[in-house]
């Protein structure tokens, strides 16, 4: 278990515990380190001793002297080091993730858990929704970020593991999380309470940005939003014809639908579906084919109708900066 | 002791006689019949066997996985079918293997262990083994229809209650479940009953062997444990079935109600589990350290500490669920706290070991390397038990792999010690030591390759229950490294399976204690159904250490119960601390009414699953019939006699009623666990209350006129029934069956008024909550009026036909006690639905 730590801590992942990028991941990544390498020493003790119990020869213990062994192994020092460790544990626990909400948010967002993506809403200083965004979300290093996290129609779970420690999402219930994202870099999330057929389908990503660059996409995101999407009109035409607006929004369209994920950025994402696959061409125009050979058990239906130029130019539309 | 004990009356012994006579009464029926008998050994056997057989179903469901999960982006299953392969495995793991092998090993153990013939409810055992067994094979055969449970072990609403995900497959789960929940439950009765009352006299409660001081503490805990988790499957079919609200957040219900009542079941069955395991580990150390238990203060004190801090652990499950973290704080220090007599057990065989001279043989090498397992599962669990590392490792393969190190470690290895242990008492030749040894080295490696990589995949933020995964994320090659050990793990169990079956007969047959055991199960002969030859006198907790010529002495029959003259099967019943004889008990015989009785029941189960109510309804009627014939013709005879000699110069009675009997203790503990259910609803009125400002919204209730009138009238009949078990005592028989008929007009009108309220104020289930906990509340308290009626008329039939009667009361006296119970049901009933409202 020991020899193994270096490796476990040089891990790079996107989604590691231990790839820590915020402040209540590195607390919780320090305590899984130090309690693991206890856990360690009191194991090879306790084996150690059962083993030596088990092939020692010779004269046995006087029973007075083996009492004593469990009086001390069982009860004296498992309790000592437990007490001690809780002690710890507990009082830093507010400071890992804070209690009461005692500062205010420099960012508040929304995110609500649906069957399998994520709805994530940026709030103003009055709770108002700034614009909508689906299974992405972008954070300013350093800043303190507020999430107000809800369910739609199942138990969600919201974990970014760099990040923080996860919370779940609870229908007809708002959890509160903290974020402090202290690295710039991009990480992933899976959804961590089971919720259906495609579970394993619905992941985020988060980037933390520099102050500045956050505060520009911002801008750029709400001011995007007044002006209407320019060209791709055949792209535009098709996308509305074949009525996906009826469940998408493109934000300045005509799409306004409210079923399925906001598609005004997805030209910005990584990948598509909350993570289901990559963002290109052929990955776009495959889901929009048939969601649900991709995403088993999504809301979305097949489109066998469409003919590939239309196909075609939705995906194009889709993957263009607005 | 203030029993008297005389010399046996060496003249008239005859011997073979008795053997004839005993063998005669207590042999299995031949041919097809086999299959009704209820003998403990035969029952027992069964049991293990069926327990097993679901463990390697589950095992290859677990290879499934195993398969799926071997390389990124497989496609071996698809999201559908694995989700209900996983769901199944540890459903099956849980409900069909880990809990019931423990009743199932204590059944064929207990009775020579304890110095029994029998336990108490031979019939009990076998209509519980005949339940699981249905209902085992209806949870699982529903994978092959494409119709198994999909939304994990753990059932969570909204996903569970979704009908269009989980179709019929949750309902399989919640009703056939309900199905074996009530097996398990009528084994703990079996348990408690038996270890309580039916020890060798001399047994007193501190001489017990261990096995049966922990099948205790863990059949009390199945009592407490498992009725929660009754209530929230009746909560949850009803919404399934009639769409009451329960766990609906848009009409006032909570899916946290759900995760509470789960757990309060879900964290003790943890330590339902793992105890009894200790407890073999507690039988076998001490016969290979070749000395008494160090410790056994300690230990026991250190079981029953864990059985209580069990059920204070429960939101340890529900860390990142959002509540506040001052309850976090405790429930985190209490989930810390009960390491310490977990510790305890562990040091209890360190210090036996140094304290004793060690044989190191198979059982030994499979429950130290069990332990060894087991520690690391104790540690993670010490990790996880702070709250901010689960909020990290919840729900990731790191809680994965702790808890397969927790079970197996603590569980399936012992068992297999075990298995290796006592096979010589199953048919007198041991298992090799040879294979022995071969899988446990390919379970023990094979299981670390498999589970250690699992903590760094969870650590590397791989959730639980994924169909599959991306590559490039370090994943691949620790998923890989876990296939493999699974597959070598499982190549041990193979093994083992190989060794058990594997044709001995010419195989030598193994001397009698064939591992010099100090404890009294080794008296008992696998070709005999007896259990014990005659029932001794014990004066030691190693018996066959301690006390010399026991053995001589008990299989010559020197001893109490040595003969069956009357051709009755017998055994003792001693009093609950020190084990003194107060009655010689006649237990029930070889019947078809058992395994009618469970089939009538899984067809109501199985019934209302598809919704064929008129099915359901016949198998009701069936089930009622026949439980009514059972106790009619098997309990409460009139014995021939006043009393008998039961050997030794020693008269017992034949027929005793009231706590004395056997009888009125197994009522009691039916209605504890009856009324940890009551409560459980309870729990849930007072749950949505207090996360509601207004938890009625404004709707209805039932009034406070109308669930005062059915108050009086349940403490009407109360009253008259106390009244009525007087005058039977008297010997006033006319008015007994005039006052019974009292309690029955009373009861019924009692139940009609409590329905009358929500009626007529129209309040609607369907809804909200609030009306719907109403409902269900009251609908609990009726079925409960509607059983007692059933009761009442028994009694008065038992009466009119003579079969009750001044001296042979004990049908009267345990329906008196039910209906202790009823009344305070409908005290805390009514009074809740009829003035908390108003109280508010």
């Amino acid at each position: 278990m020991i020899l193994t730590l270096p490796l476990i801590i040089s891990c790079q992942g996107e989604q590691s515990t231990l790839n820590t990028a915020g402040s209540e991941a590195e607390d919780i990544a320090h305590l899984i380190v130090v309690t693991a390498a206890a856990g360690a020493i009191v194991w090879v003790c306790v084996v150690g001793l059962m083993l030596f119990a088990a092939a020692r020869r010779g004269e046995p213990m006087a029973e007075q002297s083996a009492g004593l062994v469990i009086a001390w192994g069982g009860v004296v020092l498992p309790a000592s080091l437990l007490f001690i460790l809780l002690a710890y544990v507990l009082f830093s626990m507010p400071a890992t993730r804070p209690w009461f909400e005692k500062s205010r948010a420099d960012v508040e967002i929304e995110i609500t858990g649906e069957q399998y993506w994520w709805r994530v809403r940026y709030l103003d200083e009055r709770g108002n929704v700034l614009f909508e965004n689906a299974n992405e979300i972008r954070l300013p290093a350093g800043r303190k970020v507020r999430l107000l996290l809800r369910a739609h129609d199942v138990i969600h779970s919201f974990w970014l593991p760099s990040l923080a420690g996860k919370m779940d999402m609870i229908p007809g219930r708002t959890n509160i999380l903290w974020l402090e994202p202290e690295r710039v870099g991009i990480y992933r999330g899976p959804c961590t309470e089971f919720c259906g057929t495609s579970h394993t389908r619905m992941s985020m990503q988060a980037l933390v940005l520099e102050p500045q660059a956050f505060a520009s996409w911002v801008e750029e995101v709400s001011s995007a939003r007044k002006s209407p999407a320019d060209a791709r009109a055949h792209g535009q035409e098709a996308f509305l014809q074949h009525g996906c607006g009826a469940c998408h929004a493109i934000d300045g369209t005509a799409a306004r639908g409210r079923l399925g994920p906001n598609l005004t950025r997805l030209f910005e994402r990584d990948r598509i579906g909350a993570g289901a696959s990559a963002n290109d061409p052929s990955g776009r125009m495959a889901f929009v084919r048939n969601a649900g050979a991709i995403k088993p058990g999504a809301l979305m239906p097949a489109f066998p109708e469409i003919n590939e130029s239309d196909l075609r130019a939705i995906s194009d539309y889709l993957g263009a900066a607005r | 002791m203030t029993w008297t004990i005389s010399a046996p009356d060496e003249t008239s012994r005859d011997r073979a006689g008795e053997e004839a006579r005993l063998r005669a009464v207590w042999s299995n029926p031949p041919g097809w019949r086999y299959w009704t008998t209820v003998n403990n050994t035969q029952i027992g056997l069964w049991y293990c066997a069926t327990a097993f057989a679901f463990m390697l179903f589950a095992g290859v469901l677990a290879l499934l996985i195993r398969v799926q999960l071997a390389t990124p982006r497989n496609d071996f299953l698809t999201a559908e079918v694995f989700n209900q392969v996983f769901t199944l495995h540890g459903t099956v793991m849980m409900f069909l293997f880990a809990v019931p092998i423990f009743e199932a090993i204590a059944i064929f153990l207990l009775p020579p262990m304890l110095g029994a013939r029998e336990l108490p409810f031979p019939r009990l055992s076998a209509f519980g083994f005949w339940s699981f067994l249905l209902g085992g094979v209806f949870v699982c055969g529903s994978i092959f229809f494409d119709a198994a449970p999909n939304a994990g072990w753990f059932m969570y609403p909204p996903l569970a209650t979704d009908k269009a995900y989980s179709g019929i497959g949750a309902d399989i789960w919640l009703l056939g479940l309900s199905f074996i929940e009530v097996a398990s439950i009528a084994a703990a009765v079996e348990l408690i009953v038996g270890i309580m009352k039916c020890r060798a006299p001399g047994m007193r409660i501190n001489m017990m062997p261990l096995f049966a001081w922990y099948l205790l503490i863990v059949a009390g805990m199945i009592l407490f444990a498992f009725p929660p988790l009754i209530a929230g499957d009746i909560l949850f079919e009803m919404e399934r079935m009639f769409d009451w609200p329960f766990f609906d957040a848009a009409r006032g219900g909570d899916p946290l109600l759900w995760q509470h009542l789960f757990w309060i079941f879900g964290h003790p069955e943890v330590y339902i589990i793992f105890l009894p395991a200790i407890a073999l580990m507690a039988m076998i150390v001490p016969t290979f350290a070749r000395r008494p238990i160090v410790g056994y203060s300690w230990i026991v004190l250190a079981a029953v500490g864990t059985g209580f801090l069990s059920f204070g652990l429960w939101v340890h499950h529900m860390f990142t669920t959002g509540l506040p973290q001052i309850s976090l704080a405790f429930f985190s220090a209490a989930s810390e706290a009960v390491a310490i007599p977990t510790g305890v057990q562990i040091f209890v065989f360190i210090a036996t070991m140094l304290a004793g001279r060690v044989l190191f043989t198979v059982p030994m090498l499979f429950g130290t390397g069990g332990l060894a397992i087991f520690i690391i599962g104790g540690l993670t669990g010490v990790m996880v038990a702070l709250v901010p590392i689960d909020w990290q490792a919840h729900d990731t393969y790191f809680v994965v792999a702790h808890l397969h190190y927790v079970l197996i470690g603590g569980m399936l290895f012992p068992i297999v010690a075990g298995l290796y242990y006592y096979y010589p008492l199953v048919n007198a030749r041991k298992l090799s030591d040879r294979l022995g040894k071969f899988a446990f080295w390919h379970m023990f490696v094979g299981f670390n390759v498999a589970f250690f990589p699992m903590h760094l995949s969870g650590l590397w933020g791989m959730p639980r229950r994924v169909f599959t995964y991306e590559e490039g994320t370090g994943l691949d090659v620790l998923n890989l490294t876990s296939t493999i050990g699974a597959f070598v793990f499982a190549a041990g169990v193979l093994i083992v399976v190989a060794d058990v079956v594997r044709p001995k007969h010419r195989q030598p047959k193994e001397e009698f204690n064939p591992w010099n055991a100090g404890t009294l199960e080794w008296i008992s002969e696998p070709e005999e159904n007896w259990g014990v030859r005659s029932i001794p006198i014990i004066a030691s907790r190693y018996p066959l250490w301690d006390q010399p010529e026991l053995r001589a002495k008990i299989n010559a029959g020197d001893f109490y119960l040595p003969d069956a003259r009357e051709g009755y099967r017998e055994t003792l019943v001693t009093s609950v601390l020190d084990a003194e004889p107060i009655q010689c008990l006649r237990v029930g015989g070889t019947s078809m009414l058992t395994i009618l009785s469970a089939v009538a029941l899984g067809g109501v189960f199985v019934a209302t699953t598809f919704h064929w109510w008129v099915v359901a309804g016949v198998c009701g009627m069936v089930f009622i019939v026949a439980v009514w014939w059972w106790l009619w013709t098997g309990t409460g005879a009139i014995p021939e006699h006043v009393d008998k000699n039961v050997g030794l110069g020693l008269r017992l009675p034949l027929y005793v009623s009231g706590p004395a009997s056997v009888g009125w203790w197994a009522m009691f503990i039916t209605m504890v666990g009856d009324g940890t259910a009551f409560g459980s609803l309870i729990f849930g009125y007072f749950f949505y209350w207090t996360i509601h400002d207004d938890f009625t919204a404004g709707l209805p209730g039932p009034g406070w006129v109308w669930p005062s009138i059915s108050l009086l009238l349940f403490l009407a009949a109360w009253v008259a029934l106390i009244a009525a078990r007087r005058a039977n005592r008297a010997g006033s028989t006319g008015v007994t069956r005039l006052l019974l008929g009292l309690v029955l007009i009373l009861d019924l009108s009692a139940a009609a008024s409590a329905l009358v309220g929500p009626t007529t104020t129209g309040m609607d289930r369907v809804v909200h909550v609030y009306p719907a906990i109403v409902w269900i509340l009251l609908g609990w308290l009726v079925l409960h009026a509607l059983v007692g009626a059933l009761m009442i008329f028994y009694c008065a039939a038992r009466s009119f036909r003579g079969l009750m009667n001044r001296e042979h009361d004990g049908d009267l006296v345990n329906v008196v006690l039910y209906w202790h119970f009823l009344t305070i049901t409908a005290l805390t009933t009514l009074t809740v639905v009829g003035f908390f409202p108003a109280l508010r």
